[in-house]
């Protein structure tokens, strides 16, 4: 008898329990572009980090053991890359550029009125839940200089923003 | 005739083009001269004719990367064509003009590519942080799918062809072609050694071409209107047209298609308007920021791959990043080192450790604490992060604006020093 295939279908099992069916459906969306299930397995992480808002250490084993890839292979990968979350995040997570064009237009001056407006600095959650704050290399609207994203919206020209008005909209309860 | 054939359908006012609208205005045919017969080859020696040259900031001719493809009866079946869409530079935002205002000019110009090289299946690799340039992307791909332009047996021709979008998830390393392959097949984007080169052993270890969004987009013009049309476009020594973009505090930044070779000093002055009122220019970085400074003086170049290059610099992305009379050049290079540190995929040490120590002088000098010792290492590092020296381009890249910022900016690291402060803080 085969102890370790046992045992990988044993863990696949439970890879199964802990994923839920949409998201289970998305990877195996996902197997149908990519050739082979090592690069399914980057996918399936942003799968379930948009379904669950970040990656935990279970999830990230459940993706493993469900795709038959290595755990420390995928942690490799999901550490190594600035949009997976290895940490909980806000409900909205704000990608703040600070790259050159920002840099001239004042994003560092911007950067300390939303530190003060929200209380947060780079890499923390507001209390409520509802903003992180995270650094991001040039999102490619610089003649809007300075701009920042708010979950998949882009805001630009943010020195001459509301930027109160801005948070707003995205406040748990907010329309 | 055309004169912009990048942007002429380009209004960001209204949604972009459909696929209706699109091939009223010439879309599509360089697909339809392929379905009248047009062999991959034949494709191939008007890309090669037409002179373009690759957009993504290297300048490659496109028609010679090519070729390197095996073709023919033994070449491997299976071979990809994948684009270039984690746009990344500093200072750079041209791309995003292109998919978000015209899709089907690049679908279009993928489904040539692909011929081209037969390759059956096509990856966009597009920056996940572009959501609206994806939402754009997947509604044109969808209407080229229905149109029976992607699929199998493709108008009748035999060719079959996927294109799949594929979103990042992040690091600027990615932009390098080899790093992106690993990144597309799921592992860490370091990037792999050369040779071989991708053409014959890249994407799953099948020969792959990767294209900048820009240079695809050049391709429907090409097979549309023709290479003497395609070679007219310009006004300088390369041919076609090219986005440049101006950023910084000039009064009007912005984007524009203009012909190769056009004035540097009428992009800056005509286009972006000229400085804002009481500032002057004191340098620019002509290509995003992994391109050496350029100065005053040098307004009177062309934008011309050799003209820039005559100036020490690299035309690159052909998005400009100005520095004014009131903002700090070492500031400025600061930023950009804060950045090439941070974004190191760490896999060479020179790359690895040599930027964040390089990074960390900067904090120095921005807090008054630098040293003519200090200067005398960030020079030491030009040479040691230099072209040659590191497993790939990114730590080169950084050495451009650095080492030309303490060439240009000299004076502004001494006065840094014996005033033990910035001395752009007021």
């Amino acid at each position: 008898m085969n102890t370790g295939e046992n045992q990988l279908i044993a863990s696949t099992t439970v890879a199964a329990d802990y994923l839920r069916e949409t998201e289970i459906a998305e990877i195996e969306h996902e197997r149908t572009l990519y050739p082979d299930a090592r690069a399914v397995g980057l996918e399936a992480l942003k799968i379930v980090q948009k379904h669950r808002g970040w990656v935990s250490d279970e999830s990230l084993r459940a993706v493993a053991e469900y795709l038959r890839l290595p755990i420390a292979e995928l942690e490799g990968v999901a550490t190594f890359f600035n949009l997976i979350y290895r940490r909980p995040v806000g409900r909205n997570v704000i990608l703040y550029c600070n790259s050159v064009s920002c840099w001239i237009m004042g994003c560092e001056q911007v950067k300390d009125k939303i530190a003060g407006e929200l209380g947060i600095d780079f890499g923390e959650t507001t209390t409520d839940g509802n903003f992180t704050l995270i650094p991001v290399p040039c999102l490619g609207d610089c003649d809007r200089a300075p701009v920042m994203m708010v979950g998949p919206d882009q805001h630009r020209n943010l020195d001459r923003a509301d930027l109160g008005a801005i948070f707003a909209q995205y406040r748990k309860g907010a329309e | 005739m055309v004169s912009n054939p990048l942007t002429r359908n380009i209004d960001l006012s209204r949604p972009p083009f459909d696929l209706a609208a699109y091939e009223a205005v010439d879309g599509y045919r360089g697909l339809r001269e392929i379905a009248r017969g047009l062999e991959p080859s034949d494709v191939l020696d008007k890309v090669k004719d037409s002179g373009l040259k690759g957009r993504g900031g290297a300048g490659f001719p496109t028609g010679l990367k090519w070729s390197f493809v095996p073709m023919g009866d033994d070449a491997p079946k299976q071979k990809y064509f994948v684009v270039n869409a984690d746009e990344m530079e500093p200072g750079t935002f041209k791309d995003r003009l292109l998919m978000e205002g015209d899709p089907h000019l690049l679908i279009d110009g993928m489904i040539i590519a692909s011929y081209a090289i037969q390759a059956n299946t096509a990856y966009i690799f597009l920056r996940g942080e572009y959501t609206e340039s994806e939402r754009i992307l997947r509604k044109a791909l969808a209407e080229a799918r229905e149109r029976g332009y992607l699929g199998n047996n493709i108008l009748d021709t035999g060719f079959d062809l996927e294109i799949i979008l594929h979103t990042s998830a992040g690091r600027y390393i990615c932009g390098e072609e080899t790093a992106l392959l690993n990144a597309l097949e799921g592992k860490r984007a370091n990037p792999r050694a050369k040779p071989p080169f991708p053409q014959v052993s890249g994407l799953w270890g099948k020969p792959t071409i990767v294209n900048n969004v820009e240079t695809v987009c050049n391709l429907p013009g090409i097979m549309a209107w023709g290479i003497d049309w395609y070679r007219s476009l310009t006004k300088g020594n390369d041919h076609g047209t090219k986005l440049f973009g101006v950023s910084g505090k000039v009064r009007s930044p912005g984007c524009w298609e203009l012909p190769l070779g056009t004035p540097i000093r009428e992009l800056m002055e005509v286009y972006a308007g000229g400085m804002r009122d009481g500032l002057e220019l004191k340098g620019f970085l002509p290509g995003g920021g992994s391109t050496d400074f350029m100065l005053p003086e040098h307004l009177d170049l062309n934008l011309d791959y050799d003209d820039i290059a005559g100036a020490g610099s690299r035309l690159a992305t052909g998005t400009m990043i100005v520095l004014d009379s009131q903002t700090c050049p070492v500031g400025m290079i600061g930023n950009l080192m804060t950045f090439f540190s941070h974004e190191s995929c760490g896999y060479c040490t020179p790359c690895r450790d040599g930027l964040p120590w390089v990074d960390e002088i900067f904090r120095a000098f921005e807090a008054g604490k630098g040293s003519h010792r200090d200067l005398a290492i960030l020079e030491e590092h030009v040479d040691y992060l230099g072209p040659g020296k590191t497993f790939c381009a990114l730590a080169p890249g950084a050495t451009a604006p650095l080492g030309s910022g303490l060439r240009y900016f000299r004076e502004d690291f001494e006065r840094h020093i014996s005033e033990q402060r910035c001395p752009y803080k007021q």
